[in-house]
């Protein structure tokens, strides 16, 4: 099954490798620099599964997906916070703004898919 | 994987590029803090910029990178969290790092390592920055499973053999189904709670992953269901039974379930973990067992998870998928409504691409070329007489108009910024600073300011020079600063605009100025002048150029390398340039470079004096006039003025400033042209007709000659004939010392 | 052309020989880029009387010098004068203006020799070696003496 993905992190290049890996795994991806840009094409599309980096300028990674659950229709989407550290202290804080779960950077691509797989089938 | 290896190789150059920009924004940052122009938000970009390096050299496995990156991100973490300021030496300290995040980079840009032992030293600082924590976080990380079970914590936890007391029993997963996998297979019970719901968790996902790896039945629990009229949709009533195949261990199920820790039920026997699969998955951390109630609570921030489903919560997700009963493998489930059509958008990479700078020149020559072909092809038409609205007319400008554009792009591929080169200099203040223990501030404008590439390379030696020289030899002591009554720091302003068509660059400090009664006596003494000449001060000043001239009494670390300012001269004429000096005693000293565009096109207009065409920058001149006798003054014996509205303008006769011919008796009905200068000033020059207003290609003269007064560049007319571009300032400069005196006695 | 021209040993230089103020000069071969006629130069301001400006060749500018001034030698008629040699001094090609080109020569590098130590002769500096073919004196240029002296005229 096809996913369409959104994938928002501010470094172009672990945007780059995102869309690679996804774009390998049959996905259909939209890339965002940041949280503003990724609510912005939030707006008009819809995806199985949402991918964020957590700092970001404009809008960081807490704030977006606080702002995607604010939402009603994305009340149950599925989002996966990546992040460079691996701190209890902050994969508890991304599941209280309401992260479903999270992926380690620099990301495995198979590892990275295999966690979409639990979160969006 | 391995059809990837040109698009990770791109990526991989993408990623040097954007460090470029991730680096520069990191000394922006460091700048303003430095030059206490920061708000809350610089902190975090700084951070940032070290994050997302560290990030994608995570990426390409550059672990040295990673390894500073993660140091210096972790004491920047520390100005963060408000436990570090960044002042002083914590400051320089990062700049520092900075430079070594640079230098890091490079290296591994060309497959190299920095020898550690160049960026120790700043390492073990930043680690005492951040209060040697590190260690200890690193170590956290790969903590393996810590087994716990609690009553009433819904803690991923194994079980070992017996349940303990209090939790509900496997329901006989033993039985039934189960029976297949015989005693090796596995056992997990698991329950949602409402928040797993609320992330946007959902159990089927969980179990088919699981089911991918094993065989796995599964056994639905409704015990649990209240009736409709006591049922909270936005709780899970259901628990779940599974049975995995022996195939299956505990790490591989504690994948799976990793988002879901905390957020349900969760128990299970399984076999052990086979100790190799351990080392085989290093990015995957496992949680350390540690309970702590914040990682179960729900979104609301409500403290730990109560198994009861009576949290008095209102129902947030009425569309949560927990009502879905069904555990069939194939129920297609998804997690978020479908607003509308589904828009595959497939995303495009980095718009960017690296191309030899070779490539991009032969491509600017070519257009070159065409540019001139072009304006050949259409004098040729104009000479045979077409009618004004013949097709080949309309075609021939449309032609034109695209050559334009075509010639603009690619001169824009050309053309960047000075602010990295302005960095750079940044960076040059800050070790020359402190080669001579002062406090330097370098205050930069216009980095916005853009010229070719070609000069911004060729201007980075001589620019590094003349700040080493401000910082060194401008600059005074932070003692004689302060018997002067200046702050204590010094200040070096660099700045980049364009003006009447060039693009000047100035150097100044609020240093002393220029010791012009010393730089004096110290030609005389290199015999460079007489003893009895007489110098205007800004001959004086001009006497730092020459070759064999250094100002320091004493060699500092600095000087004494053998450079002089004579160098910098040289190189900044070999591009077209000029240099200036202006100097105030007590106040300071200002080098200006004045460069031409040489973007390779201008806005020219053709003239013609003494039967030869030549071509002025359009930018400079303000207006034209025919020259009526009312207009004409005389000044001294030989000076004619030209009236104009606001004042007189000293008049020059192009043809005879260029050697051409001799002086005119009249210029009456001749063409002036009212030249704006850098300096405001203004000065018309008089030419026998203007021939066309057209852009030009501009074609380098060779150093063949050395520099000619007045002369900028050249370039090529329609009729393949070669017409000089002028430059009049450098004319008026050089006005046989008739009119007036070079502007560069801008000192006081 | 003499039969030299196809080979030239190593022990042999080969030389463009050309005329120049009714004298034969000549320059080594692999100086020389390309021999053109001569076209209308832009003469360039405030430059010495032996630069006759600069030509457009192929897009490139090129300086053109007037051997026979540079030389100090009598000018011919401005029609007399009308092959332009390129030649590249150092990295920078330069076009030497000549009244005719005359041969290709192949000259054992034994006979090169020195010229005399004649300091009054103007034209001294700018020959390099001199050798005899057919009995004409050959006087072989020192191409780089022949350029503008740009520090001198700098200062």
């Amino acid at each position: 099954m096809s996913l369409s993905i959104l994938a928002v992190d501010d470094s172009q290049t672990i945007r780059n490798m995102l869309n690679m890996t996804l774009t390998d795994a049959g996905f259909s991806t939209r890339l965002a620099e940041d949280g503003l840009k990724g609510l912005e094409v939030l707006e008009n599309n819809s995806f199985d599964a949402i991918i964020t980096d957590i700092n970001m300028p404009n809008l960081d990674g807490f704030g977006f997906i606080d702002a995607v659950r604010a939402q009603e229709r994305f009340r149950s989407i599925p989002i996966l916070v990546l992040t460079t550290e691996v701190a209890p202290e902050l994969k508890a804080r991304a599941r209280d703004a309401g992260a479903t779960g999270w992926v380690v950077k620099p990301f495995d691509p198979p590892k990275l898919v295999r966690a979409l797989q639990l979160v969006a089938g | 994987m391995a059809d990837n290896t040109d698009a990770m190789a791109e990526i991989r150059a993408s990623f040097f590029t954007e460090c470029e920009e991730l680096l520069e924004s990191l000394q922006d940052g460091l700048d303003a803090v430095w030059n206490e122009t920061s708000d809350e938000e610089t902190i975090n970009v700084i951070f940032r910029a070290v994050h997302s390096v560290k990030g994608g050299a995570g990426a390409f496995g550059l672990t040295q990178l990673v390894d500073f990156a993660h140091r210096y991100e972790t004491a920047l973490d520390e100005v963060r969290a408000g436990k570090l300021v960044p002042e002083g030496e914590v400051l320089k300290l990062f700049f520092r790092a900075a430079d070594i995040l640079s230098d890091l980079l490079q290296a591994a840009k060309e497959d190299g390592e920095l020898d550690p032992a160049t960026f120790e030293e700043v390492l073990s600082g930043l680690a005492a920055l951040a209060g040697g924590e590190e260690e200890e976080e690193e170590a956290l990380d790969f903590q393996p499973l810590i087994l716990d079970i609690g009553d009433e914590t819904p803690q991923l936890a194994e079980l070992p053999g017996e349940l303990p007391p209090g939790l509900p029993p496997l329901s006989g997963p033993a039985e039934g189904e189960g029976d297949a996998q015989g005693d090796s297979g596995g056992h997990i019970y698991f329950a949602a709670e409402k928040e797993l719901f609320l992330n946007g968790n959902e159990p089927l996902y969980l179990f088919r992953a699981l089911a991918d790896l094993t065989e796995l039945t599964s056994r639905c629990n409704m015990d649990d269901l209240p009736d409709l009229s006591d049922l909270d949709p936005a709780v899970c009533h259901l628990s779940w039974d599974l049975t995995t195949g022996a195939d299956i261990d505990a790490a591989a199920v504690a994948e799976v379930f990793e988002f879901v820790e905390g957020l349900c039920t969760f128990r299970h026997r399984l076999p052990e973990p086979e100790l190799p699969e351990l080392p085989a998955l290093p990015e995957l951390p496992v949680l350390p067992g540690a309970p702590d109630t914040a990682v179960g609570a729900g979104a609301d921030g409500e403290p730990g998870v109560a198994p009861a489903p009576d949290a008095g919560a209102p129902p947030q997700a009425s569309d949560a998928p927990a009502p879905k009963l069904s555990t069939d493998q194939d129920a297609k489930a998804p997690a978020a409504p479908k607003a509308g059509a589904q828009k595959p958008a497939p995303a495009k990479p980095n718009p960017t691409i690296r191309v030899d700078l070779e490539r991009v020149d032969r491509l600017v020559n070519l257009v070159g070329e065409l540019v001139i072909n072009q304006a050949m092809l259409s004098q040729s038409v104009t000479e045979v007489d077409m009618p004004p609205n013949a097709a080949i007319t309309k075609g021939l400008d449309e032609f034109m108009q695209l050559t334009r554009s075509l010639q603009d792009s690619v001169m824009r591929i050309r053309a960047q910024p000075v602010k990295a080169l302005f960095q750079r200099m940044g960076r040059i203040v800050r070790e020359v600073a402190t080669e001579v223990n002062k406090n330097v501030l370098l205050k930069t404008e216009g980095e916005t300011t853009e010229v070719d590439k070609t000069v911004i390379e060729r201007l980075a030696d001589p620019l590094t020079h003349m700040i080493r020289n401000a910082v060194d030899h401008g600059l005074e002591s932070t003692e004689a600063r302060l018997a002067a009554g200046k702050p204590e720091r010094g200040t070096v302003t660099l700045t980049a605009g364009h003006r009447s068509g060039r693009v000047v660059i100035e150097i100044s400090d609020d240093g002393a100025g220029i010791n012009r009664p010393k730089v004096r006596q110290i030609a005389i003494d290199k015999k460079l002048i007489e003893e009895t000449a007489e110098l205007s001060d800004s001959d004086i000043d001009m006497l730092l150029f020459m070759p064999g001239f250094s100002t320091a009494s004493e060699v500092s670390n600095l000087s004494g390398r053998g450079v002089g300012m004579d160098v910098v001269k040289t190189a900044i004429q070999a591009l077209g340039g000029r240099v200036s000096i202006t100097s105030t005693p007590g106040q300071g000293t200002c080098f200006s470079i004045s460069l031409p565009l040489t973007l390779a096109v201008l806005d020219g207009m053709v003239v013609e004096a003494a039967g030869q065409a030549l071509v002025l920058p359009l930018n400079v001149i303000e207006e034209t006039m025919t020259v009526e006798a009312a207009m004409l003054g005389e000044m001294g014996r030989e000076t004619q003025v030209l009236r104009i509205r606001e004042g007189f303008a000293p008049l020059l006769d192009l043809g005879t400033e260029m050697g051409f011919r001799t002086p005119l008796e009249s210029y009456l009905d001749h063409v002036a042209l009212l030249i704006a200068h850098e300096d405001g000033s203004r000065s018309a020059l008089v030419v026998d007709r203007i021939v066309d207003q057209r852009q030009v290609v501009i074609k380098g003269l060779q150093n063949t000659f050395g520099q000619i007064p007045g002369v900028a560049a050249a370039t090529i007319l329609g009729d393949g004939q070669i017409a000089l571009i002028l430059d009049p300032l450098d004319i008026t400069m050089n006005a046989s010392g008739r009119t007036r005196q070079p502007s560069l006695s801008l000192a006081g | 052309m003499t039969d030299q021209t196809t080979q030239a040993p190593h022990n042999h230089v080969e030389l463009l020989s050309f005329r120049v103020g009714e004298q034969d000069y000549a320059a080594d071969i692999m100086s020389v880029r390309e021999i053109r006629g001569w076209t209308r130069a832009t003469p360039l301001p405030h430059s010495p009387a032996f630069v006759r400006g600069v030509i457009n060749i192929r897009g490139t500018v090129l300086p053109v010098l007037d051997l026979a001034d540079r030389l100090g030698l009598p000018q011919p008629d401005e029609g007399g004068r009308n092959v332009i040699i390129v030649v590249e001094i150092g990295d920078e090609p330069v076009g030497l203006l000549v009244e005719a080109v005359s041969d290709i020569l192949s000259v054992a590098t034994g006979e090169l020799t020195p010229p005399p130590d004649i300091a009054a002769d103007q034209g001294r500096t700018f020959v390099r070696a001199l050798t005899i073919v057919n009995d004409q004196m050959i006087r072989v240029l020192d191409l780089p003496a022949v350029l503008p002296d740009v520090r001198f005229e700098a200062a």
